[in-house]
C-alpha cells in the first residue's frame, strides 16, 4: 500500500516536471527541468526493477544529454516565442490526449498471460558465461544490436565532427588557471578523476554478474575526461573531443539565474 | 481481456502514456528547435517507460523483469543520446546560418 | 535488537528528510544566489549523511555499507566544489579559480 503511494508520488512528480519543462520560461530553465526529469525517471526505473536501465538513464539520459543540451543552450540564442493560434493549440492538445488515451488503454488492458522471454533467457544464460541477464541479452543473444549501436555512436561522432563549427574545437573552455594555482575545480579534478576512472572500469567489469555494463561505465570515463579537460589538467588537443563537449562554462547561459553581485545589489 | 491490477507497473504505464502525450504536444506546439528537442526527449523517456512496464509484467524465472525489453531500452537510450548530439550540432549550424538564432520558423 | 535498529533507521531517515525539506525551503525562500547556496549545501549534505546513516544497518554487507559512505563523501565533495564555483561567480569574481581571492 505504501509502495503504491510512493509509486503514485513518483509518477505525479515526473509528469509535473515534464509539464514544467515544456512550459518553462527560457532555455536554461527548460534544460534544468530536463535534467531533473532524467533523475526522477531513474527512480521510476528502480521501482520497475530495471537496475541496469536506471544506471543508463542516470548516466546518459540525465547526465550526458543534459550536459550537451546546456552547452547548446548557451551557444544558441533563444528563439522568439511564437504563440500558435488557439485553434491550433486545442487541436494539438486533443491529438496528444488521444495518443495518451490510446497508450493508457494498452497499459490497462494487457494481454493475458503477459508475454515474456525470461524463461528462454534463463535457460541459456549459463552457456554465455554471464550472471547478469541483461548483459547476456546485450552481449550474446542480441549481439548484433549492440554492434550496430556502436556503429550508430560512430556515425553520430562523424556527424558531429563534420558539421560542428571549427571555432568550437580545440582551445580550452573556461578561463585558464595559472600554472601552480589552486582553486576548487582543479582540486576536484585532481582528487576525483583517478577515483572516477577506477569506478568506471569497475562498473564495466561488474556488469557481467551484477547491474552495470559498458555503456554506464564508459559514460563515467567520458565524464572524467571532460572534468580533466575543464580543470586544465591536460592540454586540449587540436581535435580534442573533451574541449568541444564541455558544458557552457566559458560563457554563462544567456538566461542564467545567477546574476553578478553588481547587478543584484 | 481483463483490467490490469493496480500495481507499480500499471501506475508507471499510465505515467509513460501521459509523458508520451506531453512530449508530442511539446514537439508540435513549442517554438524553437532546442525546446522541441527537449520535448522529443521527454517523449522518448515516456516510450522507454512503456517498454519497462512490459518488461516488469514479463517478470519470471527469478528475474525482476524480462531482460530483453530492458536491453532494448538501454540500446534506445544510447541511440537517443547520439541522435540528440547530432541534432544539437545541426541546430548550432542552423543558428550560425540564421545569425545565432534557432527560431526555426516557430510552429 | 532488530526493533532497535529499525527505530534508529527510521529516526535517522526522517531527520534526513527534514533537513532536505529545510534546504528546499531555503532554496525557494532565500533572496539571492549566495544564501540559497548556503541553504542547499549545508542542509542537503547533512540530510544525505543522516539518510545514509539510517540505511547502514540494512546494507547487508560491509562492502555495501562502505559504498554508501563513499557515495556520501563523493556527493559532499562534488557539492562543495560546485558551491564554491557558483558562489565565486555570484560574488562577482571572474574567473572563479584564478589566483588569490580578493578580500
Amino acid at each position: 500500500m505504501i509502495a503504491l503511494v510512493l509509486d503514485g508520488g513518483i509518477a505525479l512528480l515526473t509528469i509535473g516536471i515534464a509539464a514544467w519543462t515544456i512550459r518553462a520560461a527560457d532555455d536554461f530553465a527548460a534544460v534544468v527541468g530536463f535534467v531533473a526529469y532524467g533523475l526522477i525517471l531513474t527512480l521510476a526505473w528502480t521501482r520497475l526493477g530495471a537496475y541496469d536501465v536506471a544506471l543508463t538513464e542516470a548516466a546518459i539520459g540525465g547526465g550526458a544529454t543534459g550536459v550537451i543540451l546546456m552547452r547548446a543552450g548557451a551557444r544558441v540564442k533563444p528563439a522568439p516565442v511564437a504563440r500558435p493560434s488557439k485553434r491550433a493549440r486545442i487541436l494539438v492538445g486533443a491529438l496528444s490526449a488521444a495518443v495518451a488515451a490510446g497508450l493508457s488503454a494498452i497499459v490497462l488492458l494487457p494481454p493475458q498471460p503477459a508475454p515474456s522471454l525470461a524463461l528462454e533467457v534463463r535457460q541459456h544464460l549459463a552457456s554465455t558465461g554471464l550472471g547478469n541477464p541483461i548483459g547476456g541479452v546485450l552481449m550474446a543473444y542480441r549481439a548484433a544490436d549492440t554492434f550496430l549501436e556502436t556503429v550508430v555512436v560512430l556515425l553520430a561522432l562523424f556527424g558531429v565532427w563534420s558539421l560542428g563549427r571549427d571555432a568550437h574545437w580545440g582551445g580550452r573552455a573556461g578561463p585558464a588557471p595559472r600554472p601552480g594555482e589552486g582553486g576548487a575545480l582543479p582540486l576536484f579534478a585532481r582528487v576525483l578523476v583517478p577515483a572516477g576512472i577506477v569506478i568506471g572500469i569497475y562498473i564495466v567489469w561488474v556488469g557481467a554478474d551484477a547491474p552495470g555494463g559498458k555503456f554506464q561505465g564508459a559514460t563515467i570515463l567520458a565524464a572524467m575526461a571532460i572534468l580533466a579537460g575543464m580543470a586544465g589538467r591536460y592540454p586540449p588537443g587540436r581535435s580534442s573531443l573533451s574541449a568541444s563537449a564541455l558544458p557552457a562554462f566559458r560563457s554563462p547561459a544567456p538566461s542564467s539565474p545567477i546574476r553578478p553581485a553588481s547587478r543584484s545589489r | 481481456m481483463s483490467l490490469a491490477p493496480l500495481d507499480a507497473a500499471t501506475l508507471y504505464g499510465l505515467m509513460g502514456a501521459i509523458l508520451v502525450g506531453l512530449g508530442l504536444h511539446g514537439v508540435v506546439i513549442l517554438s524553437g528547435f532546442l525546446r522541441r528537442l527537449l520535448a522529443f526527449n521527454l517523449l522518448g523517456g515516456g516510450v522507454f517507460i512503456l517498454f519497462g512496464v512490459i518488461a516488469r509484467r514479463g517478470a519470471g524465472a527469478g528475474f525482476s523483469g524480462d531482460p530483453v525489453p530492458q536491453a532494448l531500452v538501454i540500446t534506445g537510450i544510447v541511440v537517443a543520446f547520439c541522435a540528440t548530439a547530432l541534432a544539437i550540432t545541426l541546430i548550432e549550424w542552423l543558428a550560425e546560418d540564421d545569425g545565432d538564432d534557432a527560431s526555426g520558423g516557430g510552429s | 535488537m532488530s526493533v532497535l535498529l529499525g527505530l534508529f533507521s527510521a529516526v535517522s531517515i526522517v531527520a534526513g528528510i527534514v533537513f532536505f525539506v529545510a534546504g528546499t525551503v531555503g532554496l525557494l525562500r532565500f533572496p539571492d544566489a549566495l544564501t540559497r547556496l548556503h541553504a542547499l549545501t549545508k542542509a542537503d549534505n547533512l540530510g544525505l549523511g543522516l539518510i545514509v546513516l539510517g540505511l547502514l544497518p540494512y546494507s547487508g554487507s560491509l562492502g555495501a555499507a562502505l559504498k554508501l559512505v563513499v557515495i556520501w563523501a563523493l556527493v559532499q565533495f562534488a557539492g562543495a566544489t560546485v558551491a564554491q564555483m557558483i558562489g565565486a561567480l555570484a560574488a562577482g569574481e571572474h574567473p572563479p579559480f584564478r589566483g588569490r581571492r580578493r578580500r
